[in-house]
């Protein structure tokens, strides 16, 4: 039974004696501590699920070897994560992966930032000594613009489908068949529209391989040559923590840091893939100005005093309720709240409304 | 009933009954008509009031099914066709005796057996997990109450408090059938402690293994016992709900446990304050869709929940969460099958069965190249030997036994010379096999190993849920390996590929599935590791199974030169002048096989 969080424990991993939250899981109190685990099935968004069996530890007292991403740290444990036994293990597993894994990796786009390919790194490994079947051929239909799915470079982790079903609620994934064939999927192989998919790319983000990428990014640029500017999204009132990951000056894709801001690591559609109006030739960069029937650019400082003293004008000539304002879910809650008081107290009206209201 | 008893198929009262088993597989050999015939033919006779025709469950010997026996006497009947139903009425109402012809007889000429306990196959075993099986109508309650059911029940709700009852299946030493062979009273002794007001009791019968029919049987045969199990059992650990999980494949055990529910429901024994107790516990069935994974208790909660069956991971075991997050006990058919009896007959008279740490019975699926093969029941103890010659009757056809696997999929290969092993969790353990859920194949000399190993490993990987990557991906590579070797491609280093594989795939897999799934190879590589080497570097399949590595001989000693595989054989591979020994061209020939069909001499082999 998990005690109250407050409570602090001890235990030791390797040798290490560790301060832990009661509640938090073996590996993520090694995380905390430094302590390095591999794991492809793990997402701090989702619920444990111990299927990658790559975190697997030793821990006194218990059977076998647990998986660290499943098992509660308790007071007075003692872990095991790097004997030779177990280290083995999780080579064995690494090199089962590879052995049904399409190593395109010389054009995938998750190349750099690829879990898989950075633990076969890690364990050294070159090639499987399992050769066989690799048959993850994948003959649905997509027909969409910003998801693509490769099931040849999938590791049935899971993670999509959970995504979709734990976060989301959309449910637009499940397990197809069993045995060596088990693949996540949408229903009978369908398409993403077909099966009820809205496009949050929400499974994009924590896939950790190339088996589902991003394609309005698609060869776009390496991981390693983009840099990550963290901004807020500007989409709406909710104001998520953005990074752009942006090549030579242009923006090429958009992510979300796992840790902070109030999505931690989640995005909506928009959010995700509709970047492409910052670097679009018709979008606006200066405000404009009618003057002799045409729109020509101003200042800031220019444009807000036109509106100003129009504002003014039209209320002494019409009276206040001449005019109403319509404030925009982009905006902060706080940035209506103001909007809303410009239009009571300064103008003297209770003509606004909100265009998430129509 | 003593714990002594043996297989004794009587009717209470010494009445004259004919039962006739409609289990799946005497149904499927037509009883359904026999039994319709013996009733007409009585009805003609004007004897149906005297003679009842009971429609029973499995009597164990299935393999020579229908199976009828006639009561008082016992008086056994093999393969019983409607023309046999008459002659056995005509001779039961002239004289009362029974017609010799239609005897069982162990082997051609010998001296027919009458009574179906003096068969050997029934002589050592020891009934009481199925000791309604065979003699009642599963699907009429009072045959069940006549002959002690819901005793039990009325016991324990009448004089124990569950902390009692609790103590009482632990010390009668049960421990679950299903495979695992945890101690029954301490599950439940976890269930109860477990914190939360509602709790859940659920009857596991998925029973997924090729080759298993205990639970089915069992359900078939006498779903009260399973039924009146569970009750005790919610009892105990203080649940109302539960469910009996049955894979949808067994129509027949469905549709009979739905009329047992039903049947308890009416008589008060199940439903809302049982027997005026104030203890209230509903049943209902649950149809998998035959998965076995779905047999592994955290994937068969997750199914009920309405999820793919994938196991989670343990712990928190469901004794803390299972279904629905609530602390749950989930017990076998057969397990529960022995809890009425416990409390009826007491811990001491099922202790006293069996040895050490291994209680009471275990009923086997008796199958595979073994003279008499069905459904048995043996105290536990009894040698692997015992049973397989003993009530087996051995391989039959003059071969010699080679192994017997034992704990299906999930289990290992014990090779002859093993066979003194007696049936007991640790023992079984040790030489590599398992006790399982029952699942017993025994194989002769002209089974290959290797290919053995292959037929499992092909089942587990089919079966594999998927979800962890050992279990997935190492399966799969361990069968490619075996298949290879089968195939005559083998290499060097192979063997130990496969066991290194076996090994980290047991280590390191989520659920039972992938953790034992290795278990036929390591064994036969064990016990036999010598015909995987001469696959591989002689490439030669000793039993000539292996269609790679075996070739079609015709011996010169018995052939008459009859020239008609010469006809038969579709590519010309044949060869011979008429009335001189015959050969076969090993280059041309494609192996199928159609030679060894039609020789009338018996002179063509693979070898
Ligand atoms: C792959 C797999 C399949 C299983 N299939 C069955 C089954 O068909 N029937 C069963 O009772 N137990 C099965 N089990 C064991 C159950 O998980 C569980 O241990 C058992 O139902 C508990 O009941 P018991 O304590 O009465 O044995 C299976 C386990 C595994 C790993
Ligand atoms: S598509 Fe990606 S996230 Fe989904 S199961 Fe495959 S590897 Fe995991
Ligand atoms: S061991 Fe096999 S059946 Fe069990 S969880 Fe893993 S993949 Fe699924
Ligand atoms: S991260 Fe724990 S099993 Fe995958």
């Amino acid at each position: 039974m998990p005690k109250a969080p407050t409570q602090v424990m001890k235990l030791t991993v390797d040798g290490r004696e560790l301060a832990a939250q009661a509640g938090k899981t073996v590996l993520e109190v090694c995380r905390e501590n430094g302590i390095r685990i591999p794991t492809l099935c793990d997402d701090p968004r989702l619920e444990p699920y111990g299927g990658c069996r790559l975190c697997l530890v030793q821990i006194e007292g218990m059977r076998g070897f647990p998986t660290s991403c499943t098992t509660l740290a308790a007071d007075g444990m003692i872990v095991t994560t790097d004997s030779d036994e177990i280290v083995d293990l999780r080579r064995s597993v690494v090199e089962l992966l590879l052995s049904d894994h399409e190593l395109r990796c010389l054009s995938c786009d998750s190349a750099g930032a690829c879990a898989l390919q950075d633990i076969a790194y890690e364990f050294g490994i070159e090639e499987s000594p399992y050769a066989g079947e690799r048959h993850r051929v994948w003959d649905g239909i997509e027909d969409n613009e910003l998801i693509e799915r490769d099931y040849t470079k999938c590791i049935s982790c899971g993670r999509c489908v959970r995504i979709c079903h734990e976060v989301q609620g959309c449910d637009v994934y499940g397990y197809t068949d069993r045995g060596f064939e088990a693949i996540p999927n949408t229903p009978y192989a369908s398409s993403l529209f077909a099966a009820g998919c809205e496009f949050c790319g929400q499974c994009v983000s924590t896939c950790p391989v190339g088996a589902l990428t991003d394609m309005p990014s698609r060869y776009r640029g390496r991981i390693w040559e983009t840099s990550v500017v963290e901004s807020t999204c500007g989409y709406c009132g909710v104001g998520c923590t953005i990074g752009y990951r942006v090549k030579e000056g242009r923006i090429i894709g958009a992510q979300a840091p796992l840790e902070r801001g109030v999505n931690k690591g989640n995005l909506c559609a928009k959010g995700r893939f509709g970047w492409s109006f910052t670097h679009h030739p018709d979008r606006l960069q200066t405000p404009l100005i009618r003057r002799d029937g045409e729109l020509v650019p101003a200042t800031w400082d220019e444009a807000v005093s036109l509106v100003a003293e129009r504002l003014g004008s039209i209320r002494d000539e019409h009276g206040s309720d001449a005019i109403g304002g319509l404030a925009s879910a982009k905006c902060t809650n706080e940035e209506n709240y103001l909007f809303q008081k410009l239009l009571r107290a300064a103008i003297g009206t209770h003509n606004i409304d909100h265009c998430a209201r129509l | 009933m003593s714990a002594k008893a043996p297989v004794e198929i009587t009717t209470a009262e010494g009445t004259t009954a004919i039962r006739i088993c409609t289990g799946s597989g005497c149904v499927m050999n037509g009883s359904l008509d026999v039994a319709d015939c013996f009733e007409k033919t009585l009805e003609e006779a004007g004897a149906h009031e005297t003679v009842r025709v009971v429609r029973t469950g499995c009597h164990g010997l299935c393999e020579n099914g229908p199976v009828v026996v006639v009561a008082p006497d016992g008086v056994f009947y093999p393969c019983v066709t409607p023309k046999m139903a008459r002659g056995i009425v005509e001779k039961l109402v002239t004289d009362g005796s029974y017609v010799m012809d239609y005897l069982f007889r162990p082997a051609e000429g010998e001296e027919p057996i009458v009574r179906y306990s003096d068969v050997p196959f029934n002589a050592s075993q020891q009934r009481i997990v199925l000791r309604r099986c065979g003699v009642v109508d599963p699907e009429d309650i009072d045959d069940a109450l006549g002959l002690g059911a819901y005793d039990g029940l009325k016991k324990v709700l009448g004089e124990l408090d569950p902390e009692s009852l609790i103590a009482e299946i632990k010390a009668s030493g049960l421990r679950g059938r299903g495979g695992a062979g945890f101690l029954t009273g301490q599950k439940w002794r976890f269930t109860r402690d477990a914190q939360g007001d509602t709790k859940y009791m659920i009857c596991n019968a998925d029973e997924g293994d090729p080759g298993a029919f205990m639970d089915r049987s069992v359900i078939e045969g006498d779903p009260h016992s399973v039924l009146e199990g569970m009750v005790i059992a919610a009892y105990a650990i203080g649940a109302h709900e539960g469910y009996v999980y049955v894979r949808a494949e067994y129509p027949l055990a469905v549709k009979r446990l739905r009329k047992a529910i039903e049947q308890a429901e009416e008589r008060g024994l199940l439903g809302d304050d049982i027997l005026g107790s104030g203890f209230s516990f509903r049943v209902r069935v649950k149809e998998g869709a035959g998965a076995f994974v779905c047999g592994e208790e955290t994937a068969l909660i997750a199914s009920i929940e309405g999820d793919r069956g994938m196991p989670r991971v343990r712990p928190p075991f469901p004794a803390t969460s299972g279904l629905w997050g609530k602390p749950t006990c989930i017990n076998n058919v057969e397990t529960l099958a022995n809890v009425a009896w416990i409390i009826a007959n007491g811990a001491d008279a099922y202790s006293g069965i069996g040895t050490g740490k291994s209680k009471g019975t275990k009923v086997f699926a008796l199958t595979g190249k073994v003279r008499y093969s069905g459904l048995v029941e043996v105290p536990m103890g009894m040698t692997v030997r015992d049973l397989v010659f003993g009530i087996g009757g051995g391989c039959g056809e003059g071969l010699d036994c080679k192994a017997v696997q034992i704990g299906g999929p999930s289990g290992g290969c014990l090779p002859e010379r093993l066979m003194d092993t007696p049936i007991e969790y640790e023992a079984l353990a040790e030489v590599g096999a398992i006790v399982g859920s029952g699942g017993l194949v025994v194989v002769d000399q002209k089974t290959c190993m290797v290919d053995f190993a292959r037929y499992f490993l092909t089942f587990t990987q089919d079966e594999s849920c998927g979800k962890c990557v050992p279990c997935r991906i190492g399966t799969k590579r361990m069968l490619e390996i075996v298949t290879r070797i089968t195939e005559g491609n083998g290499e060097e280093g192979d063997i130990e590929k496969l066991e290194g594989l076996a090994i980290d795939v047991k280590r390191a897999s989520l659920c039972g599935l992938g953790q034992t799934a290795p278990n036929p190879a390591l064994t036969t590589i064990r016990y036999f590791r010598e015909e995987y080497e001469e696959h591989i570097s002689e490439k030669r399949c000793r039993a000539g199974v292996c269609l790679e590595l075996s070739r079609y001989v015709i011996h010169a000693d018995s052939c008459r030169g009859c020239a008609v595989c010469k006809k038969h054989c579709p590519v010309g591979a044949i060869w011979g002048e008429m009335k001189q020994p015959h050969t076969i061209s090993v280059d041309r020939c494609i192996k199928c096989g159609v030679c060894v069909e039609h020789c009338p001499f018996d002179s063509i082999e693979r070898v």
